[in-house]
């Protein structure tokens, strides 16, 4: 194992994974609160049509490296409809819904243009299940800054933020401003889901947020703390996951999920035992 | 009330307030004026549109016509900051727990305000103080949602007055409140007010607030049917059937504030 950390690309893979395991339970957290859990599946599936039209840029400039575009697509188009859930959720429409929209299209988008792109959709793949053995340098740089923006942004924000996602009707009438504090909370979804993608990929993206919040909220009843636990155990499953995979040729992205959901299991069970023993004594 | 004899302007002023709800006018150009040290009472029967012209005042509620005042201002949300607002229940429980101070300290936000502007210790003594005023310090780190109707309705009276609000807005703050909460709300009423504080708070009855009321205004399908000295002060009682305390026709006839367009029915 020592050894293997050694290999410079085993430090880019757990750097990656370290700082997105990181930041994107602290998304989650607000999602969460404000149970739109399932937001970052439907961004997610409009951020593979921006892969797939990152790709169709790429080729169409004649790119030597046909997905060099993909992420930054990717992030467009991810933005791109987080922001139209968010304003159509704020006049009033149904979000299930409009999540559900968004999802069909986005993938069904990305598969017509990849294959516009002359690329096929086994290309798609590593973007559905992740990629992470593949990670540059670049891509760690990419990786930090967007991560360290998250967390900036989610951590230094939270009071405003939770005020918001808790009691929108008080904090409008706080004069906090609640439509821009709003779109700050999908945009910053957005940006997790296309960090997040290099690592567990766009299928499994939302879990990454979403699974270590639901963990924590079995160990505390604060949101402060929440945050914090969900934080420790999102970074503790990804580099656990990932530092499996070095030994064992597992699908990181899949691990790393199945270990939240088992860890999740675990503490839903053992809380649900304690309480039962606390009830007898 | 009357703006005319009040050298400084009004605390809150709302004129001819209208409100339409997916095509349907909720309110019918309301009028309510609220001075420093003063309580008006808001009352009026179920869907009457009590709710809807608070939520109007406080800005949770586009408005079709009139405008807001606030300190002889335009209700804009700098504006906002002095206001403390106590909605009808906590709303919907959101996804994740929050303790009770974590509740209480999101009131110390407001425009321009994303953090509170204190050291945590500072907020933490704010919260606390707060907490107490209402009796309810010893749930500080409870989860909000397990807690009763009448503790979050404090919960939500704390987060407010921990604005240290010159204007408090509370929507029927005693719904669901015990006898001896009401006592004790009606208590810390009592120093707000003599703090200077303009009180409006929406109520189906009078209760143990009874006595700290200076004006009612009565709405009936959105509409202001009265506005004027609260009923005790008319010898009007509440009689058997009715679902609010109200002055009767027979008594208000002289009493309807003139300048704010608010008729006598």
């Amino acid at each position: 194992m020592i050894e293997l950390l050694s290999d410079p690309l085993v430090q880019r893979m757990l750097i990656v994974g370290l700082l997105v395991g990181l930041s994107a339970p602290v998304v989650g957290t607000y999602l969460v609160q404000r149970r739109m859990a399932l937001l970052g599946d439907g961004i997610g599936h409009v951020a593979l049509a921006g892969v797939a039209a990152g790709w169709l840029a790429g080729s169409a400039a004649d790119l030597a490296e046909r997905d060099a575009l993909a992420l930054p697509g990717a992030i467009i188009f991810a933005v791109a409809g987080a922001v139209t859930i968010e304003r159509m959720r704020s006049r009033g429409a149904a979000a299930d819904v409009v999540m559900a929209i968004l999802f069909y299209g986005g993938i069904a988008t990305g598969v017509l243009l990849i294959g516009a792109a002359g690329a096929s959709n086994a290309n798609l793949l590593g973007y559905l299940f992740g990629s992470i053995s593949t990670v540059t340098w670049t891509d760690v740089w990419v990786t930090a800054a967007l991560a360290v923006a998250i967390l900036v942004v989610g951590l230094g924000l939270r009071p405003a933020l939770f005020a918001v996602t808790h009691d929108q009707e008080f904090a409008r009438s706080t004069g906090l401003p609640v439509a821009a504090l709003n779109m700050a909370v999908a945009i910053l979804a957005a940006v997790t889901i296309t960090v997040a993608m290099r690592v567990v990929g766009v299928l499994l993206v939302s879990a990454l947020m979403i699974v270590p919040v639901a963990i924590a909220q079995q160990l505390t009843h604060s949101f402060s703390r929440t945050m914090h636990a969900a934080m420790v155990l999102g970074a503790a499953l990804t580099v656990t996951g990932l530092s499996i995979t070095l030994e064992h040729n597992i699908q990181p992205g899949a691990l790393i999920v199945v270990l939240g959901v088992g860890a999740f299991i675990l503490t839903t069970v053992g809380r649900a035992l304690l309480n039962s023993l606390r009830r007898v004594a | 009330m009357n703006a005319a004899t009040t050298p400084t302007p009004a605390v809150l002023e709302a004129r001819e307030i209208s409100v339409s709800l997916q095509g349907t006018q909720i309110l019918h150009q309301v009028s309510l004026q609220a001075n420093a040290g003063e309580v008006v009472a808001l009352m009026g029967g179920n869907g009457s549109g009590k709710s809807t012209f608070v939520r109007a005042l406080v800005g949770a509620t586009p408005v079709s016509g009139g405008e807001v005042a606030l300190w002889g201002q335009p209700a804009t949300p700098p504006a906002r900051t002095r206001v403390g607002y106590v909605p009808q229940r906590m709303s919907a429980a959101g996804g994740v727990a929050a303790t009770a101070a974590e509740v209480v300290a999101s009131g110390l936000l407001g425009h321009r305000r994303l953090r509170p502007e204190r050291s945590a210790r500072t907020v933490r003594d704010s919260v606390m103080h707060a907490l107490s005023t209402l009796g309810v310090d010893d749930l500080a780190s409870r989860d909000v949602s397990q807690l009763s109707g009448g503790q979050q309705q404090r919960v939500l009276i704390a987060r407010a007055l921990v604005r240290q609000p010159g204007l408090l807005i509370l929507d029927e703050p005693l719904a669901g409140v015990d006898l001896q909460s009401q006592v004790a709300f009606a208590h810390a009423l009592g120093h707000l007010k003599e703090d200077g504080v303009a009180i409006v708070v929406v109520l189906h009855e009078l209760g143990a607030l009874g006595r700290h009321i200076d004006t009612s205004v009565v709405l009936e399908a959105g509409r202001v049917t009265y506005a004027g000295k609260p009923p005790r002060d008319l010898g009007v009682h509440a009689l058997p059937g009715h679902d609010h305390e109200h002055p009767h026709d027979d008594h208000d006839a002289g009493h309807a504030r003139p300048g704010l367009g608010l008729e006598a029915p």
